[in-house]
């Protein structure tokens, strides 16, 4: 499937459209054309670090991942989920809360998600408590928080915090993301690393995960 | 001549000369206040937003305070409340309109324009603003949707029963919505007028009098939302240029207009789609510069300066930015590499900014004043800088935009 490889890695959305109907009508496995996809998109992540691709290559690349899952669903057998694959992480992620901004975020699910992480995502303006909670729940080896403007420093330092307060900073990573944050934000939240891009916030994760097995 | 008027002629001319590539008496100041004056007063954002005469105190005592070389007027912008409500504005969230009374407002994106109506903006945009986008983003007028399409509205056959279409019960609200936001509006623009008075009675220049946009920044922010666009660029390139083409005019004589009308001939235009990361140099070279480009110049040709806030990183656009004509554009950076920037247009243009907001908001006076040293050291060695943060001041600390003050007023002499 190397023509839907490329077709998807070089934007001819029409084409991979097409070539992921042909397979399926072929009756190849779903499994093996998400994976296509898959392979796709980590050619899509390299080429936005190389400073070849940029924000509109990722954003239509996720559009077209998108667009095949829902080709591809009906054709899954029950319980299969597609994802499939061992996870080789968990990875929580939010907006913090006072923040409604939500596109870096969802590239940054949908990158962490193709890269084998097991996402959950929160959604926007979320408060530290409820990443508490979920932290719980979920036990994610990474949080994220994603904030663009200059109160959600204060906003992350709070789930920081939270963490601290229930024991479970020093099991944990945390990266902030976002327009506005540096060295000095990164500093002031107590967090692990700061990005300003999605591409770099999973190659980090990558790492961590790596030095972690 | 009044030592008020004397002050004010001092600061204008700090202000040009540092437009003009030259030295002035000392490095000129100023900032994006944002809803800083606020918190530097103990207000609340809801307050100012709602309040007029408590945002009027709050401002005026706070720009005596800093004394800046130049002021914006926040009632158009900040204090504008009663008009969103009135407007069931979607644009943005706000204090007590879906945020803490405490926050500034947030920019909503939405994908006002749907990819299959590109056409109809291009073949009638009066009417696709008035039937689609107003409805859209002024919720008030939603109803607008259901009046005949505006250029069906002729004489004779056509037209002279279209008032019809007014009498519904839905239109009698919408009627009302317009004469409400008419007198929110005279009413923020009065307080606006008397702001501006006030600041030139004090001696204080105003920073800008009119506001623009690159045109692919105007269709991604308030059309197609900034997913959209950027799809667009490879499902339908060609829509996408001729709607620019098509705001382009519009994006100069508006900025124009009110330049003339409020006898400020700066005009502000912040930098949002453009930036490193966003698009390809190729993308920026067909999308995005050759229009920007044209706006600048149209501007310059009217003795208007423009003040470009660049948004974000854009180490790789400076090499287009600099193709200007010397001494006639403010380039104010936010996260750019201002220090290669000084290098590349130290013969061409103006250099503002970049105090850096994480410093602002959570660094110490300390680290305030060594930065500015710094920026002071390289950047405004033989003129054209302008000391300033690197984007609205927001919720920056007092005393360290109190630091960023002192310390340029002291260090930044010329000698």
């Amino acid at each position: 499937m190397q023509d839907l490889v490329n077709a998807v890695a070089e934007m001819m959305e029409d084409d991979a459209l097409a070539l992921t109907r042909k397979y399926l009508d072929q009756g190849i496995p779903p499994v093996d054309i998400l994976n296509a996809y898959k392979d796709a998109l980590g050619i899509v992540g390299k080429r936005f670090e190389e400073g070849i691709y940029f924000v509109p290559e990722l954003i239509l690349a996720g559009e077209m991942m998108k667009a095949a899952s829902e080709l591809i669903k009906p054709h899954m057998a029950a319980g299969e989920t597609g994802a499939g694959s061992k996870k080789i992480g968990k990875f929580l992620l939010g907006t913090v809360e006072g923040d409604i901004h939500d596109i870096g975020k969802d590239m940054v699910h949908m990158l962490m998600d193709i890269n084998g992480f097991e996402v959950r995502d929160l959604g926007v303006d979320v408060p530290a408590k409820r990443f508490c909670e979920e932290y719980k729940d979920f036990q994610p080896d990474i949080v994220g928080l994603s904030g663009l403007l200059t109160l959600s420093y204060d906003s992350m330092k709070a789930v920081v915090d939270c963490l601290k307060e229930i024991g479970a900073r020093h099991k944990v990573k945390v990266i902030i993301g976002g327009g506005q944050v540096d060295e000095h934000a990164c500093k002031y939240v107590e967090a692990d690393a700061w990005v300003t891009d999605a591409v770099t916030g999973v190659k980090y994760a990558l790492q961590w995960m790596e030095s972690k097995a | 001549m009044s030592d008020v008027q004397q002050l004010f002629l001092e600061r204008e001319k700090r202000m040009a000369d540092a437009v003009a590539l030259k030295k002035p008496d000392r490095v000129p100041i100023a900032c994006l206040w944002d809803f800083f004056p606020a918190r530097w007063k103990g207000i609340t954002a809801k307050d100012a937003m709602y309040k007029h005469q408590v945002m009027f105190d709050a401002w005026v005592e706070c720009m005596q305070h800093f004394e800046p070389d130049t002021v914006d007027n926040p009632f158009p912008l900040r204090g504008f409340g009663p008009l969103l409500d009135v407007l069931d504005f979607q644009h943005l969230q706000w204090a007590g309109h879906g945020l803490a009374d405490d926050m500034g407002y947030q920019f909503v994106e939405l994908e006002v324009m749907k990819p299959e109506e590109y056409d109809h903006f291009l073949y009638d945009m009066s009417d696709f603003m008035v039937r689609r986008f107003w409805p859209r983003v002024y919720k008030s007028f939603a109803p607008l949707e259901n009046l005949p399409p505006l250029n069906q509205v002729i004489s004779y056959f056509w037209g002279i029963h279209n008032a019809f279409f007014l009498l519904t019960p839905e239109m009698e609200s919408v009627r009302t919505a317009m004469i409400e936001a008419g007198k929110a509006s005279a009413e923020i623009l009065k307080w606006a007028a008397a702001y501006g008075k006030k600041m030139a009675e004090l001696g204080f220049p105003s920073s800008y009098g009119g506001f623009s946009q690159v045109p692919f920044d105007t269709l991604g922010d308030f059309f197609r939302g900034t997913k959209g666009i950027m799809m667009d660029l490879y499902r339908r390139p060609d829509k996408v240029m001729a709607a620019c083409e098509k705001l382009l005019p519009i994006m100069i004589n508006t900025a124009i207009a009110s330049t003339k009308r409020t006898g400020v001939a700066r005009v502000f235009i912040p930098l949002h789609k453009g930036l490193d990361n966003f698009m390809s140099p190729q993308q920026f070279q067909r999308f995005y510069w050759p229009h920007m480009k044209e706006l600048l110049l149209a501007f310059i040709h009217e003795g208007i300066t423009p003040w470009v806030l660049v948004e974000g990183v854009c180490n790789n656009r400076l090499e287009a930015f600099r193709d200007v004509p010397p001494g006639k554009v403010i380039y104010h950076f936010e996260a750019t590499d201002i220090f290669l920037a000084k290098k590349m247009m130290r013969d061409r243009c103006c250099i503002r900014g970049n105090v850096p907001m994480s410093l602002l908001t959570v660094g110490t006076p300390e680290d305030v004043k060594a930065y500015c040293k710094k920026l002071i050291d390289i950047c405004a060695v033989d003129g054209g800088f302008i000391m300033d943060a690197a984007a609205p001041l927001s919720d920056s600390r007092p005393e360290n935009v109190q630091a960023m003050f002192d310390f340029t007023k002291e260090y930044g002499v010329y000698h």
